[in-house]
């Protein structure tokens, strides 16, 4: 009797001070990558190869994190922001993230550049349930929570950029007649795609010439010419900047005066719209989503101070008005914020789980009223833009801001 | 007369190696197999791949060494043969179900018969000019694989996924161990056949019309034939590399196979040695780990660093790994005397 009383006890307390543990684990869970210290982010850019131009956006998120650190970091740790080169070549991504996972132990995979690296990269990631967490590509599929629970895009896709022009021109010019002109490769055909779906019915009478082009043509002035000869009144550019700035010149050369509207990889106003001519751009249409670094309506914006504070203590020396440094650190205060979220439990599911419960987060370098909003179905971020119209040596936003979501098929 | 010129002054471009100094010997093969073989045992599945991939480009850089090396023809061409390798292997296994081991010896037929083809006009021209014609389909290749008539198949820019094979059997090896173990023996069974290849007939003919293409001729050797043979050797041990590749890293798409890849190859066969096999190993840890050597260095200058690396290596040991092993060899011979 007294020996079952004892055994009771004894269970009593056992049960107890296992109860106690895990409410002790419950505060504080970590998967590889995250101790009471440190969170390991892993990330691959081309720092060399034909996109090395991209690879400003690795040092931004980089700089970003090391004054994270200054200031006490994330709930009280440290970020270790490992990144590698993966040259733009897909095995090579394989490789680099494969050394993040396996010999560097990161949390997650942050913001890997192109649509090929991550591609090729995707089923390894899901297949390990690590976070391939807000990649660098505006390609539609990363929307893909079904298929694909642990990866997840950022920016707007290029097709909900898209159906944003077919929506506006829906409204504004429901009689137009249009000239798609895009770049023959997932980037261009998606834009395409995201137009036709926007107009609807009404696409195969709107449209009245779909005409390509190769990225190694040097010129495109052929295809403009052919273009102007259908006559349509409404000109879509699809195309990556040399040749968005070819097009613009072209058709003015042509002494041609369609409506034009450019997509937003496009707008940059240093390496298009100045080569193009300010004077052969005026009333060029384009959407945007995040501030212009060299715009000086910005100078008085708060986040674009906070901007600017950053850029000078922890980049001196970068170039204002390249478009890579306003998106990395965009991205990065994301991460930030997601991390921030995840508090003590820092495993890869809650990582994931946080990053699609945002709501209405605005990071300092997005558009006024531009929201980034996730749940468990929608894994597209940032899914607003607002058109704007180029004036003078700038561009001038006008109208509300326009939702785009699109799912992946 | 002046062709005669041409053809005697260009046969030095690619220096003379006596078939012997082309292998390694007995002892050192076993050693070098023993290391390839219990090295995976012991080490994390990332490495695993890492050396998975030494030993596709391994292939690879073998395959030109036998057509520059053996044949003195040059090629910048080999991303395109890697490629349509890869892309066979990806396209069987994923579209037609294929097992991925049958794969590869259709991608190393394909690859033979492309190469061979290729040969044909590529008999007019040497030396630099048969360097750029290849060179001309190096470029060519991932825009053909962007064409919209072949997207059906190939995916078009979006490229492949390829599922990756579980060890058969129920053998309790991961993945990755099985893919290398799998490649290990590809790689031993082409390097044994090539060094049997290159001892044989043919392999007397290459190296007779590297040396000097009139006497070759002059001897009864089929120049033509050879030539075209090697380059049709070459592709297809090159198709093969290309299957493994596209197994291990379990995708393809055009961005992989740029210009830049079949670069690499060629500095992989001259830091290796040119027209000495066991090399090819060699090269192909510089051009994967040399670049990672480089970028921790420094991230923004990488391109530089490794620049810097690559004329070291040219400038202190022009002719590459042989080199080195020569020198090694000639001490190890001194330490012995003593």
């Amino acid at each position: 009797m007294l020996s079952t009383l004892r055994i009771a006890a004894v269970s009593a307390a056992v049960v107890a001070i296992v109860t106690t543990s895990t409410a002790a684990f419950a505060q504080k869970k970590y998967d590889t990558g995250a101790t009471d210290t440190e969170i390991k982010i892993g990330n691959i850019i081309p720092y060399s190869g034909p996109a090395s131009a991209y690879g400003v956006i690795g040092k931004t998120e980089e700089a970003y994190f090391r004054m994270i650190n200054d200031q006490g970091g994330i709930n009280g740790r440290k970020i270790n922001f490992v990144t590698y080169d993966d040259a733009y070549s897909p095995p090579k991504a394989v490789e680099q993230v494969r050394k993040l996972v396996e010999s560097d132990e990161v949390l997650a995979v942050f913001n890997p550049l192109g649509t090929p690296s991550n591609t090729a990269i995707q089923k390894y990631l899901n297949g390990k349930k690590i976070p391939q967490l807000f990649v660098a590509t505006g390609a539609t599929k990363w929307n893909d929570p079904k298929n694909f629970p642990w990866t997840m895009g950022w920016q707007p896709s290029y097709q909900s950029e898209a159906q944003i022009y077919a929506k506006w021109l829906l409204k504004e010019k429901p009689d137009a007649k249009i000239a798609v002109f895009y770049q023959n490769d997932d980037f261009g055909k998606d834009y395409l795609k995201g137009t036709k779906d926007g107009l609807g019915a009404k696409a195969a009478s709107m449209i009245v010439m779909e005409e390509s082009y190769e990225v190694s043509e040097p010129s495109i002035d052929g295809h403009i010419v052919k273009i102007k000869a259908a006559n349509p009144d409404v000109l879509l550019i699809y195309a990556t900047p040399k040749f968005g700035a070819q097009t613009i010149k072209k058709t003015a050369e042509l002494g041609w005066k369609p409506l034009q509207i450019i997509t937003n990889v496009s707008a940059s106003v240093g390496s298009v719209m100045q080569p193009a001519g300010f004077d052969n751009a005026q009333g060029v249409l384009s959407a945007a989503y995040a501030k212009d670094g060299a715009d000086p309506q910005w100078n008085d914006d708060p986040g674009m101070k906070k901007w600017l504070a950053f850029l000078d203590k922890y980049m001196p020396g970068a170039d204002r008005t390249d478009g890579s440094i306003v998106y990395g650190y965009g991205a990065a205060q994301t991460l930030a914020k997601v991390l921030e979220m995840c508090g003590n439990d820092l495993t890869r599911a809650n990582v994931m789980k946080q990053a699609a419960s945002l709501k209405d987060f605005e990071p300092d370098t997005l558009l006024p009223g531009v929201k980034i909003n996730t749940s468990a179905a929608d894994f597209a971020p940032v899914a607003q833009l607002k058109m704007q119209r180029f004036k003078g040596q700038k561009w001038e936003l006008f109208g509300e801001i326009i939702s785009g979501d699109v799912p992946a098929d | 007369m002046s062709a005669a010129e041409e053809v005697v002054t260009e046969a030095a471009a690619v220096e003379a190696v006596p078939k012997r100094a082309m292998t390694l010997g007995y002892g050192t093969s076993l050693v070098v197999l023993a290391a390839l073989i219990l090295t995976p045992l012991f080490v994390k599945n990332f490495i695993i791949f890492q050396m998975t991939m030494l030993l596709i480009y391994g292939l690879a850089v073998l395959a030109l060494n036998i057509l520059t090396g053996g044949s003195g023809q040059f090629s910048l061409g080999q991303s395109a043969f890697y490629a349509v390798g890869a892309y066979t292997s990806a396209i069987l296994m994923e579209h037609a179900g294929m097992n991925y081991a049958l794969t590869l010896p259709v991608a190393g037929l394909i690859c033979f018969g492309f190469g061979f083809l290729f040969g044909q006009p590529a008999l007019r021209l040497s030396g630099v000019y048969l360097a750029l014609a290849t060179f001309a389909l190096a470029t060519a290749m991932p825009q053909l694989l962007k064409l919209g008539y072949f997207e059906h198949w190939t995916g078009g820019v979006q490229g492949l996924v390829v599922t990756k094979p579980d060890a058969p059997f129920g053998l309790p090896m991961s993945q990755d161990m099985w893919l290398y173990y799998f490649t290990l023996a590809i790689t031993i069974a082409i390097y044994i056949a090539s060094v049997n290849l290159l001892r044989s007939r043919s392999g007397r003919a290459f190296m007779a019309i590297r040396d000097n293409e009139i006497a070759a001729s002059a001897m009864g050797v089929d120049v033509a034939l050879y030539k075209t043979l090697a380059f049709g050797v070459s592709a297809g041990i090159t198709g093969v590399a290309g299957g493994l590749g596209a197994i291990a890293v379990q995708f393809v798409a055009p961005d992989g196979y740029t210009i830049t890849l079949a670069i690499s190859l060629f500095l992989g066969m001259v830091v290796g040695g040119v027209g000495w096999l066991p090399g090819s190993i060699v090269g192909s840890a510089f051009i994967i780990f040399v670049p990672n050597i480089a970028e921790g260095i420094s991230k923004g200058l990488s391109g530089a660093v490794f620049g810097v690396l690559l004329f070291l290596v040219i400038f202190l040991v022009p002719h590459g790994a042989r080199q080195v092993a020569i020198i090694a060899q000639q001490l190890i011979g001194k330490l012995k005397k003593n």
